[in-house]
């Protein structure tokens, strides 16, 4: 999808891709709902969706093509599985804390699951959910965090270091999980209902080697080079 | 206005029941609506960005919201929230801002509200309601609580005149028949035009509409304003708002549009803080020109 669409944002997808994939096959009930708050991440989500049958090989095929669906960051209406459009950083926290009040104040059933990014957590409107969130005791939602440590223009640790994050989520007074984003077994163990922030440690690029930890693979676009190495080794993999 | 809207929320509220946000504001004055309400009434804390968002995401999960600031804090500085969560999904959230213009007075800049419609106006879907008199309030409630898109519910303080007949509430109404120029005058401050017109004979009397809501295009322009227009020809457009993204603007492209023909046309409007100095809401107006003394001015200097 990114190469043939000439795009970048594939580290930030190939990050969060494992804690993704695991949430909607192995996590979530069929009324959870889920909200992407580090919306560049869409294609990942797409392919995610497609994987359960809620986005078709056309629908992955427009993305990021003129008068498609598939738009770079999670669109507005209109698409199963996305309940709110995501792409500016700091807004799917407050969203899902507010669909979670509102599904335990009617009595509905179900989970909100929302994946941040952690540079994000440099938008101050994260910590007022925080805030909200942790005062409203919402026990029907989870927050992820995929801690990949690169953002747009450096290392989150060079830009604005959010170290210790985990400490810094505790000192609001939630309880964070540590785990490892690409361990199914981790994963398993970790991403349940009950929990309430789970930060991921993950791999910018993961599964790509040149891609790895590799902060320009943030914005850069797969030229044909990259994409046979990237996909031998995937395929190899 | 704020209890006029307290007052409707709260017997609204068990027919209608919905959520009601403030961002820690409304002291002595919504706390009957606390009661009425109970656990739906939430104190979303000094934290307006996160207030916006997670309306929007209760009103996404089927609960009708509305949420309540004093007007800056609740269109400003959460605004990229009301545009993408809000107006991108075409969520039906109310925004009430209470001190529409220079309501709030010394108070400050920061409270003022001079650039809040026509800012709400650039996002998809929304619409602005600006009450002109504590009887607007009410029916305006019950319009926007059955009202299937954003809007923004713009509040100042009620200034009728003694003894002034109302009609019914309506998008347009006109408040005073004369034969001299058009006047049409956004929210609160036509109270205290209508007041200094007193005395003045039918010949030299304008006539006084005004206008509760926006875009205009939301509502057909009534056939007597149009008649008026074609006969009156001078018109002056009055409003505490700044001039871009004003009513003002709006009207004047809506008249260029329709072809009609006119002598004169004048915007009395906002223009900031040119003196840099600070006080009462009848002080800024004032200064921009639109207290009664100054728009009677204008309509004689129109007419002439």
């Amino acid at each position: 999808m990114h190469y043939e669409s000439g795009v970048g944002h594939i580290g930030g997808n190939l990050s969060a891709l494992d804690a993704l994939l695991h949430l909607h096959h192995r996590a979530m009930g069929t009324e959870d709902l889920f909200i992407l708050s580090k919306g560049h991440a869409a294609g990942a989500l797409y392919v995610t969706l497609w994987s359960r049958g809620l986005l078709s090989e056309e629908d992955l095929g427009e993305f990021h093509g003129e008068g498609t669906r598939m738009s770079g960051h999670p669109p507005p209406r209109g698409l199963a599985g996305i309940p709110v459009a995501t792409g500016s950083l700091g807004h799917g926290l407050s969203v899902a804390a507010g669909m979670a009040l509102g599904r335990r104040i009617q009595g509905q059933k179900g989970h909100v699951w929302c994946l941040m990014s952690d540079g994000e957590w440099q938008e101050g409107s994260c910590w007022e959910a925080l805030i909200f969130a942790r005062h409203r005791g919402l026990e029907n939602f989870t927050v992820l965090v995929d801690l990949n440590g690169l953002q747009g223009f450096g290392s989150t640790a060079e830009v604005a270091s959010m170290e210790d994050l985990a400490g810094r989520i505790r000192g609001f007074g939630l309880e964070v999980l540590e785990i490892d984003g690409h361990d199914p077994e981790a994963l398993d163990r970790a991403v349940r209902p009950e929990a309430e922030v789970i930060l991921l440690k993950t791999v910018k690029g993961n599964g790509v080697s040149f891609m790895e930890n590799r902060m320009e693979w943030h914005y850069l676009a797969l030229d044909e080079e990259h994409y046979a190495r990237a996909r031998e080794e995937v395929e190899s993999a | 206005m704020r209890n006029a809207a307290c007052d409707s929320l709260a017997r609204l509220y068990p027919r209608q029941p919905f959520l009601f946000f403030t961002g820690d504001l409304g002291f002595r004055a919504l706390e009957p609506l606390r009661e009425v309400m109970g656990e739906r009434f939430i104190n979303a804390g000094v934290a307006e960005q996160n207030m916006i968002s997670v309306a929007a995401g209760a009103s996404l999960a089927g609960l009708d919201s509305w949420v309540y600031s004093i007007a800056p804090f609740c269109y400003a500085r959460p605004f990229e929230q009301i545009r993408n969560d809000v107006c991108l999904h075409d969520v039906a959230l109310k925004l009430i801002g209470n001190g529409g213009g220079y309501a709030y007075g010394v108070m400050g800049a920061s409270h003022h509200a001079i650039e809040d419609y026509g800012a709400l106006l650039t996002l998809q879907h929304m619409h602005a309601f600006v009450p002109a008199f504590d009887e607007d309030v009410d029916p305006l409630v019950r319009k926007l609580a059955g009202f299937p898109h954003p809007a923004y519910l713009r509040l100042g303080r009620c200034e009728k005149p003694d003894g002034l007949e109302l009609p019914p509430y309506a998008p347009w109404r006109r408040l005073v028949s004369g034969e001299g120029v058009l006047v049409i005058v956004v929210g609160p401050l036509v109270g205290g035009l209508v007041a200094a017109l007193r005395g003045i004979g039918p010949e030299e009397r304008p006539e006084v509409w005004v206008l509760s809501e926006l875009p205009i295009e939301s509502n057909a322009m009534p056939a007597p304003l149009l008649a008026s227009l074609q006969r009156l020809r001078r018109v002056l457009v009055v409003e505490e708002h700044v001039a871009h993204g004003s009513a003002g603007a709006m009207l004047s492209r809506a008249f260029l549009s329709r072809g009609l023909a006119l002598e004169a046309f004048e915007h009395a409007c906002a223009r900031g803080y040119e003196s840099g100095t600070y006080g009462s809401q009848g002080f800024h107006r004032a200064e921009n020109g639109l207290d009664a003394q100054s728009l009677m001015g204008r309509i004689r200097g129109l007419r002439a």
